[in-house]
């Protein structure tokens, strides 16, 4: 049984002539213990189908599941309990007015556990951050520190599945690869599923045992990340993609 | 002594809190010294401590009783002994008068103040968070309100539940809400499909949660920006209100109805009507001051 599983998902959003068709037919499935990347240019429907799963972006149509449960147009606190999401920009993912101990607590009660205390001291130090920051408001913390608090808040009610979109991109160099690492290494610390959103080849070649490439809310090709490293690939657009991610090439 | 108050500065200001009222105190310290290095808004603040004050300790302030009438001693000018703001037509004290009547403009202003913006702030964040039909409906009673020029509509209301003070904030309260549900409904749009309330979202909350603890302290700030600037409004709404004689009623010493009063001699007997106008005009510029000092501190979109 996969993790996730979708099945001629279409994802739009506006009504009548205003209509945008932003995923068309998307499938595939991600298997437990996998890390699935999602690439493809801006506007191709990647983060779309984040959202539609976890119910951002309602007007939808096709077939999600996880763990094998369907998921249907309501989603219960069961589904976040299982599915849980890093935003791409840590600025803008954090509330502006409460510090990260309101954020976890509050999170942590939405989810019925009553031991918030403790919790909330492993969460912070499952995520490397140390108890002083605790306390702290957003503007108080740096883009990695509070990219470090939203994976914390992600982790917070135990989730088996993370979805990440683009948990990097809007970090310095230095500090992405220390996100990187930490995600692996709470992956296999906590036995989660990935599904990751990136237009960094590199990211997802590092992370990633799959990939599926995205164009005009299609995908193109799914493939495995060896293919996509011995550049081994059926479609003219996989092809084009990955030579773009390998910089200007003189002929 | 000077230890121990670095001491206490330096525990506000540290950037390692170690408790959760620590790390409250910290940011409503921080927001003092921010508005404490604006000079106009601490003397707007000054002036309304004042007015406090002077509200607080009328009877002892006061040099006689504010209906004590004495014909005898009637539209004595300024500087009289006994009455340095001179006497109006009945021969009261016009400094005992105002210094009373600020009792009556700090009740107008505190009742308006949690009426207005409560009613709008509810109103506008549910429009704006909701949308749809909802959204729709409650905007368009909220035009409705605001297509009345706000004097006549009070003017309306005062007529229809009878003159007086209470019935008077209530009909400044019911004209100065939309506004209000304005300005939320605004944030609320901008706040509503922000990542960090889709991240609530997806904590399972529900709309009222989200609602009231994470759209409304980020509208608050600027509603208060917004009723502070609205309150000189308030302040001359009730006053115009008395001054028509649908707000207090004799021998009330408010305000405005003092300087209805004193209309009679303006041209004779001057003071009696300009010296209630100049109390009405500093309370409201204080009013102004301050909220332009909090629009700094508090403003959101302002990031220092």
């Amino acid at each position: 049984m996969s993790a996730l599983s979708f099945e001629g998902l279409n994802v739009w959003f506006g009504e009548g002539r205003d209509r945008v068709d932003a995923v068309k037919g998307a499938t595939f499935q991600v298997a437990p213990g996998e890390t699935f990347g999602l690439v493809g240019e801006s506007g191709s429907g990647k983060s779309t189908i984040m959202r539609a799963l976890t119910g951002l972006a309602p007007h939808w149509s096709g077939h999600m599941s996880v763990n094998g449960r369907p998921v249907g147009r309501r989603r219960d606190k069961e589904f976040y309990k299982t599915v849980q999401m890093v935003f791409q920009d840590p600025y803008a993912s954090l509330h502006p007015r409460q510090s990260v101990d309101q954020v976890l607590s509050e999170t942590l009660y939405l989810h019925g556990f009553t031991d918030i205390e403790p919790r909330i001291e492993k969460l912070l130090d499952d995520v490397g951050l140390g108890p002083s920051f605790r306390f702290r408001y957003p503007h108080q913390l740096s883009g990695g520190q509070r990219q470090r608090v939203a994976i914390a808040r992600a982790l917070a009610p135990e989730p088996s599945i993370l979805l990440l979109d683009e948990p990097t991109s809007a970090l310095d160099v230095s500090v992405q690869a220390e996100i990187l690492n930490l995600l692996t290494d709470l992956r296999a610390e906590h036995d989660l599923t990935f599904l990751m959103v990136s237009h960094d080849l590199a990211v997802v070649g590092h992370m990633c045992e799959r990939i599926a490439v995205m164009q005009f809310g299609e995908i193109v090709e799914i493939l495995g990340v060896d293919e996509m490293r011995a550049m081994q690939t059926t479609q003219p657009y996989t092809r084009s993609l990955l030579k773009a991610s390998l910089g200007y090439i003189r002929d | 002594m000077s230890e121990t108050q670095t001491g206490w500065r330096d525990w506000l200001l540290t950037d390692t809190p170690q408790s959760r009222n620590q790390a409250r105190l910290a940011a409503l310290f921080q927001g003092w010294l921010s508005f404490r290095s604006n000079p106009m808004a601490m003397f707007g603040l000054g002036i309304l401590i004042l007015l406090l004050l002077m509200a607080a300790f009328a009877p002892l302030l006061a040099p006689h009783d504010p209906f004590t009438q004495d014909l005898a001693n009637r539209l004595k000018p300024l500087g009289t002994p006994d009455h340095p703001l001179g006497t109006d037509s009945l021969g009261r004290d016009i400094l005992s008068r105002l210094i009373y009547g600020s009792r009556i403009t700090l009740y107008i202003v505190t009742l308006v103040a949690l009426i207005a913006p409560v009613a709008g702030l509810m109103v506008g964040t549910i429009a704006g968070y909701t949308g749809g039909w909802i959204d729709l409906g409650l905007m368009r009673i909220t035009d409705i309100f605001l297509a009345f020029p706000r004097l006549v509509l009070a003017l309306a209301f005062v007529a229809a539940l009878g003159a007086g003070i209470e019935n008077a904030v209530l009909a400044i309260s019911l004209t100065a809400w939309p506004p209000y549900a304005r300005i939320a409904r605004a944030e609320t749009l901008t706040i509503r499909n922000s990542d960090y309330i889709s991240a609530v979202r997806l904590q399972g909350a529900g709309p009222i949660r989200i609602i009231t603890k994470h759209i409304w302290p980020l509208c608050i700030s600027s509603l208060i920006v917004r009723v502070t600037l609205d309150m000189a409004g308030i302040i001359l709404a009730a006053a115009g209100l008395g001054f028509l004689g649908l707000g207090a009623q004799p021998p009330s010493p408010e305000w405005g109805a003092m300087i209805s009063e004193g209309r009679r001699f303006i041209l004779d007997h001057w003071w009696v009507a300009t010296m209630p106008g100049l109390a009405i005009f500093t309370v409201s510029l204080a009013f102004n001051l301050l909220g332009d000092g909090l629009r700094d501190v508090l403003d959101p979109k302002d990031e220092k």
